[in-house]
């Protein structure tokens, strides 16, 4: 019974990517994905000479414990979220990384005092940093501008309707910094069902004006249609759309809420050897700063910042764009995967149950 | 073929074929080949269902009742468990072996495995494994003072009883899980805390949205299908090519397209402003709500319900209908007495398909249904991509289960005998 599961699976995953390459990396297309071939994926293939193919996933973690279980790997690399790292090594379906082999920076700095903290797991290394923010049209306020994380939760002084993301992740965060929670606080607060009520309270002050959204590029649509006044989004998103499309999208750094994007091998990967090349390459510091010149997420090395960088236009300076930039974060807050880890169906159940309540 | 010698002496009444073969026997043998090869043409079909739809809902419904990270990566607790009745607190022979699990768990790297099956039941246990992990090395006796001063959480019943629930490898938590049920630290069934439930408030909200999109499907499907049924052939074409192209297009094109319609600032809402109709403060909700799911699924899936009716209707000679009328039955009666049973087989046909697919749809809740538009798939989905398959897998038995239940009740009602699909 069992094998004949595990063959009706890896017969359906098998046909779906029956790619002819020597490393695929799975990443989450638009935008995002587009960067990572620029930066990582072709770079190394004309480098090496070896064949490296890049396909798109909706969320390239999802399918990894499918392969695995079903012991048909198709994917030498994948691009997931910190704490999808985390839980996936746990669960022990990832290749540990060996830090050690992984490469200095640029100016010579050992690699492990170059990668930002945290920047480097049992199973994935950083490929940027990418930050939850809110964004506001410009055009819609004409007095005083939202700066303030509390200024989105203000709908006296900046009426309009908000969005958000539609889970409680980054939410619960945002509402607490916003109720005046310090950074450094929100996941000890949190932590407690008084903080997580607190969380809810505030939310509850901007219930009837919120449109939720799901999926990452509905954000920048929602403020360009004019149904939201502000939304929180991925701040690449509202870059793109700001720089590329012209829109007047303002991101709002206060109370930004970053994590790290990590590249991992799942176990069994057909070209486990190749994909550690690659992910050596791609986490260099050439790697971090030609991903960071196609896409505004930082990157988690020092020495990709020594340098200044120009988006691939060639005239916009990156660095006020990231999320890494020092002036970005004076009031920002790193994700605690172990706190979502943990926590993240517990609070989802909340959540869930609060929005359906009226 | 046969020697003629060999064949036993026979009556004369027995049948037999020219080779001398009882007639009976050939027949059957005959048959038996024709039965083989009838078997063989639909092998690669039967081969093909049971691959593909009995074997994945078969494993669905195991992973629904188990669960092996604890069991298998901590024998020996496991087996202490299985040794003492529930709620038995912590003895040191269970807290040795307790150390003894957590140092085989350390060199395995399996401890996150072990303490994710715990956290299913009780958050923050995950973590507590992990941090436990890490220090396993340097734990010695006493064992209890030793795992209290990695963690205090270690005092907790509730973690206990949570591990006692994961300690083998079949179990209903999950099921107890998706039913917003718990079990308190003595093991007993309580609900969760009001703010905590979700799950069956969904699941009635998901059948009572089902059965409302199926009723306005019916509603406006069957003048559809009526007017298709007798228009003359060509007109019936274009308007079944009008039917058929939304069938057409992907799914995602036509929620997007509903949502330029039907948004705050859409189509919609410009032109009723514009026409004085509303005030530009208060337009009209119509998306990202309940409303925008019941439009656009009801959009959706309206062909799945023309379809049907359409092809019983077909086929309803008009004849009757004439000859009731002129037998003085008034319109109502006509279509109340005459009409309305023949085509019961179309509608039963239609409201399954539209009812079950309704169901199990989450895509478009998932992007017009903001708030209070979510439907229990968007939440099967939500655990499906945090790899907690197995409560999914609960949440999916149970709503498979409810679906069986109004097919059986159809069946009772309607039979199933009558549905007719096209």
């Amino acid at each position: 019974m069992k094998r004949l599961l595990i063959l009706s699976t890896a017969l359906s995953a098998g046909l779906a990517f029956a790619a002819n390459a020597d490393v695929t990396v799975m990443s989450w297309g638009g935008a995002y994905g587009a960067a990572q071939t620029e930066a990582h994926v072709k770079p190394w293939s004309e480098k090496t000479g070896n064949k490296a193919v890049m396909i798109d996933n909706e969320n390239p973690a999802t399918p990894i414990k499918a392969m695995v279980e079903a012991g048909n790997v198709t994917v030498d690399v994948a691009s997931v979220e910190y704490a999808d790292a985390i839980r996936l090594c746990d669960e022990g379906v990832l290749e540990p990384i060996d830090a050690a082999a992984l490469p200095a920076g640029a100016d010579g700095t050992a690699a492990a005092d170059d990668f930002l903290p945290g920047a480097v797991t049992d199973c994935g290394v950083s490929t940027d940093i990418w930050a939850n923010v809110f964004a506001y049209d410009s055009s819609k306020f004409t007095g005083e501008k939202p700066s303030k994380v509390a200024d989105f939760f203000d709908l006296e002084k900046f009426p309009g309707k908000r969005g958000l993301k539609k889970g409680a992740k980054a939410v619960l965060e945002l509402a607490l910094m916003a109720d005046g929670v310090a950074p450094a606080d929100v996941y000890t607060v949190l932590g407690t069902p008084e903080g997580v009520d607190r969380a809810f309270a505030k939310l509850d002050t901007i219930k009837k004006d919120v449109v939720w959204w799901e999926a990452g590029a509905q954000a920048p649509q929602l403020l360009a249609d004019g149904e939201v006044a502000m939304t929180t989004a991925y701040n690449g998103r509202i870059f793109a759309a700001a720089i590329e499309e012209g829109k007047p999208f303002e991101i709002v750094w206060d109370g930004q809420i970053y994590e790290n994007e990590m590249y991992v091998v799942p176990k069994g990967a057909p070209n486990k050897d190749l994909a550690m090349d690659f992910i050596k390459y791609a986490t260099s510091t050439e790697g971090l700063r030609a991903q960071a010149q196609n896409i505004s997420y930082g990157p988690s090395r020092k020495s990709a910042m020594k340098e200044e960088l120009l988006y691939k236009d060639g005239k916009t300076v990156m660095a006020p764009h990231l999320p890494t930039a020092p002036e970005n974060m004076t009031n920002s807050l790193l994700t605690s995967s172990d706190f979502w880890v943990d926590k993240n169906s517990e609070l989802n159940e909340r959540f869930n149950a609060w929005l359906a309540a009226n | 073929m046969a020697d003629a010698t060999a064949v036993p002496p026979m009556s004369p009444a027995l049948l037999t074929t020219a080779d001398g073969r009882p007639l009976k026997a050939a027949l059957q043998a005959a048959q038996a080949r024709a039965r083989r090869r009838a078997f063989l043409l639909v092998a690669p079909l039967l081969l093909f269902v049971v691959l593909t739809f009995i074997v994945p809902i078969g494993q669905m419904l195991h992973r629904s009742v188990y669960h092996d990270g604890l069991s298998s990566n901590a024998p020996k607790i496991a087996a202490w468990f299985a040794a003492t009745p529930a709620g038995t607190p912590p003895d040191e022979a269970a807290w040795a072996a307790l150390a003894e699990d957590f140092k085989a768990m350390k060199a395995n790297k399996t401890a996150g495995e072990a303490g994710t099956r715990v956290n299913y039941t009780l958050p923050e246990t995950r973590s507590l494994f992990t941090k436990t992990a890490r220090g396993a090395d340097k734990l010695a006796p006493p064992w209890h003072e030793a795992f209290v001063a990695i963690d205090p959480k270690w005092d907790d019943l509730a973690v206990w009883q949570a591990m006692r629930g994961a300690s083998t490898a079949y179990t209903t938590d999950f099921y107890l899980i998706a039913t917003d049920r718990t079990r308190d630290a003595a093991g007993n069934v309580e609900q969760v805390a009001e703010n905590q439930r979700i799950y069956l408030w969904l699941f009635g909200k998901t059948f009572f949205l089902s059965g409302m999109i199926t009723v306005i499907c019916l509603a406006l499907a069957f003048p559809v299908a009526h007017l298709l049924a007798t228009l003359p052939a060509r007109k019936a074409n274009l308007l079944m090519i009008l039917v058929l192209l939304p069938f057409w297009t992907s799914l995602l094109v036509r929620t997007t397209s509903w949502m330029v319609l039907l948004q705050g600032q859409g189509v919609v809402n410009d032109l009723l402003v514009r026409g004085g109709l509303i005030g530009d403060e208060s337009r009209l909700a119509m998306m990202y709500n309940q409303t925008g799911t019941i439009i656009v699924m009801t959009h959706v899936l309206l062909p799945f319900m023309i379809l049907p009716l359409y092809s019983v209707m077909r086929v309803i000679p008009p004849s009757y209908a004439r000859a009731a009328r002129s037998l003085g039955a008034t319109s109502w009666t006509t279509f109340r007495r005459i009409y309305l049973p023949q085509t019961l087989p179309g509608i039963g046909a239609g409201a399954l398909l539209v009812f079950i697919l309704a169901v199990g749809y989450y895509i478009t809740p998932a992007l017009v249904g903001g708030a209070d538009g979510q439907l229990i798939s968007n939440l099967i989905q939500f655990h499906m991509a945090n790899s907690n398959w197995s409560l999914a897998a609960a949440l999916a038995a149970m709503l498979l289960a409810g679906v069986l239940v109004l097919y059986w009740l159809y069946d009772r009602l309607i039979g199933i005998d009558n549905l007719k699909l096209g």
